[in-house]
């Protein structure tokens, strides 16, 4: 195994609001390998989301890390001061969010938002920032770059603008890229030319990237390793292989029962049933269980460890262990 | 942009004129007129000072005879005093321009810094601290505040000299002139702040590794002041024109007490030249701030 780049530890991540503390990321654990693509898929109010603004350390002013590591080669980030934290955000690590619309600031040209980041993180000089400003427009396929930069976010198309975004993010070649939704906002035919677009950038950059998604055929064809998180907390992790074809997590399976079938227009969909949970009355048990068919007693009660069943698939599901005591294994 | 600036000019001269035209038949039909004081000159001079200043004719012949007038620039002689009427206005305009200009710099740059300071400390101690000023001079008339100024500062403190012509303390007339707009324009930086600064532009800078400093300076205030110029604009015309209430209070010779007078004096070309003198100003400042806005916020199309 290469050596890990980004080593999130045990991770809680809570906001404070008027109704009681909101428990958004319970205990996330994860290692993201240089130069892999790292796939969070689920709901909305996951915390998938939540987990990477807290890399980020781009929380709304109530959120906090409670507990919890997230190591860049071996140092916590979440115990930077302010100079390192300048350091690291846009320049160790960068972050392109769902909504291109909104995500740029409507009275500064495209031009002057990328190189902000230039003069921020290099010792580059304001033509030569302009510059690379035009290089990273044309690597990300904005055509007539000269013209761009000049212009305003309002005067650019959604696409155009998430490319603007995602040139704004790798200005500087992070070791680390953050996908926050990045194709939620899109036309479908905009979709796929973005994902092509990290993919190909991704080979020839080299960066790693954490990409956060419920779009569940996005994380099929570009992960290497896919982690399910449901009620801030881990259900499931391993590649794509594991997840779609040996799902073992029930709230896995369900997800994937609800993906519409192109091969079988007719069959009716089946959805996961209930709703999301409430995370400021978390569960005791597992967090899926008020709204899982096979849910048994110790479900309700106590929170299921993950477990390892093959070299990369790991899932926290009770029934897994039942299988194995089955089976005469030495479960719990 | 050139196009939407004349089409403006030229809508402004029609909205001038339709001002000058109500307040002109208005102001006639108030019972009484210049020459019905006390010491009312005899029937004979009367007439003649009717005829004089062409009163005596029809008012629809008077206001065509008015404008025709004020297109070549001559907007008469004061029917009380016999002065001319542009130098007299320029004269008290100057006064009641300096005393508003430091007022509107006043009010801008603390209501601003309080603004910001507010959004920014929310529900800490110097917001309350500062929502309290700011609810207190919105709350508080002008009059009351410039006559309790005047008595504490310059009656029992004595600090400052009671304003006279020969002697022009500006501190008080200023302090109560900017309180109000200062309170309004904090208010209004600190809900517009605060709605910048939940933007997801905000955040995008924050991941760019922009210090917090300049997160706020540069992609958050520049946001927040749009809707602070749409008030301003027509405030500066507002307060440069001058105050009654302040003008009376510090007796300041000033353009709002001169307005004032005239009404009641029924100094006809002195009501009109003020009326169009104020709407020239007010027009112009609105278009000022409009252009302002586009200055500031790009997405802003005039064509």
């Amino acid at each position: 195994m290469s050596e890990s780049l980004l080593e999130v530890k045990e991770l809680c991540t809570y906001f404070h609001t008027d109704a009681g503390e909101v428990k958004a990321v319970n205990g996330v654990s994860f290692t993201l390998e240089a130069g892999k693509i790292l796939g969070i898929v689920g709901e909305s109010g996951s915390g998938k989301s939540v987990t990477a603004y807290s890399i980020m350390q781009i929380l709304a002013d109530n959120g906090r890390i409670a507990s919890g590591e997230i190591l860049y080669k071996g140092q916590d980030v979440a115990k930077y001061n302010k100079n390192q934290l300048k350091g690291f955000r846009g320049k160790v690590c960068s972050i392109i969010f769902q909504d291109p619309m909104t995500s740029l600031n409507p009275v500064f040209t495209i031009g002057n938002q990328l190189e902000e980041a230039i003069l921020l993180h290099t010792d580059k000089n304001k033509e030569e920032a302009r510059e690379r400003a035009i290089e990273i427009l044309t690597l990300v396929g904005v055509n007539e770059p000269e013209k761009r930069v000049k212009q305003y976010p309002h005067e650019l198309s959604g696409g155009m603008r998430q490319r603007v975004m995602i040139a704004m993010a790798l200005v500087c070649e992070p070791d680390i890229l953050i996908a926050d939704e990045p194709t939620t906002a899109l036309d479908v035919t905009i979709q796929a030319q973005i994902l092509e677009l990290m993919q190909e950038l991704q080979k020839k950059l080299g960066m790693a990237i954490i990409l956060v998604t419920h779009d569940l055929g996005v994380i099929a064809d570009m992960c290497d390793e896919i982690i399910v998180m449901y009620g801030g907390r881990v259900c499931e992790r391993g590649n794509a292989e594991d997840i779609f074809y040996h799902p073992k997590h029930e709230y896995t399976k369900g997800l994937l029962r609800s993906i519409p079938s192109i091969t079988n227009a007719k069959q009716k969909l089946i959805p996961i049933a209930g709703t999301p949970i409430n995370l400021l009355s978390m569960p005791k048990g597992c967090a899926f269980c008020s709204r899982c068919d096979a849910a048994m007693k110790i479900c309700l009660t106590e929170i299921p460890e993950e477990m390892r069943l093959s070299e990369t698939h790991l899932a926290s599901c009770w029934l897994n262990f039942k299988a194995k005591m089955e089976e005469g294994g030495t479960g719990k | 942009m050139k196009r939407y600036v004349i089409k403006r000019i030229v809508l402004a001269i029609v909205t001038v004129f339709i001002i000058s035209a109500i307040t002109f038949f208005a102001m006639n039909a108030i019972p009484g007129g210049p020459f019905n004081s006390e010491k009312a000159p005899s029937p004979e001079v009367k007439a003649v000072l009717l005829e004089r200043y062409n009163l005596d004719k029809p008012v629809v012949q008077q206001f065509g005879i008015y404008v025709l007038n004020v297109l070549k620039g001559d907007f008469g002689i004061s029917l009380k005093t016999g002065r001319d009427i542009s130098g007299t206005i320029m004269e008290s305009f100057a006064i009641s321009a300096k005393i508003g200009g430091m007022a509107v710099i006043v009010a801008l740059i603390l209501g601003l810094v309080l603004g910001s300071i507010a959004a920014l400390m929310r529900n800490k101690l110097p917001d309350r601290l500062i929502v309290f000023i700011s609810t207190l001079f919105t709350a508080v008339p002008s009059f009351v505040l410039a006559t309790l100024l005047l008595l504490i500062f310059s009656i029992w403190l004595g600090w400052v000299q009671v304003w006279s012509a020969t002697d022009t303390n500006y501190v008080l007339p200023v302090i109560s002139l900017a309180m109000y707009p200062m309170a309004y324009i904090t208010r209004l930086t600190k809900t517009s702040m605060l709605d910048a600064l939940s933007q997801d532009y905000v955040r995008t800078a924050k991941a760019k590794g922009v210090t917090p400093w300049k997160v706020i300076f540069k992609h958050a205030l520049r946001n927040a002041l749009i809707p602070v110029i749409t008030y301003v604009g027509p405030m500066t015309a507002y307060i440069l024109t001058g105050s009654l209430v302040v003008e009376s209070v510090f007796t300041i010779g000033g353009l709002g007490s001169k307005f004032v007078t005239s009404i009641t004096n029924r100094d006809y070309p002195m009501i009109m030249a003020t009326t169009i003198f104020l709407a020239t100003l007010m027009v112009i400042m609105n278009l000022l701030s409009d252009i302002i806005y586009k200055v500031v916020d790009p997405r802003i199309n005039f064509d």
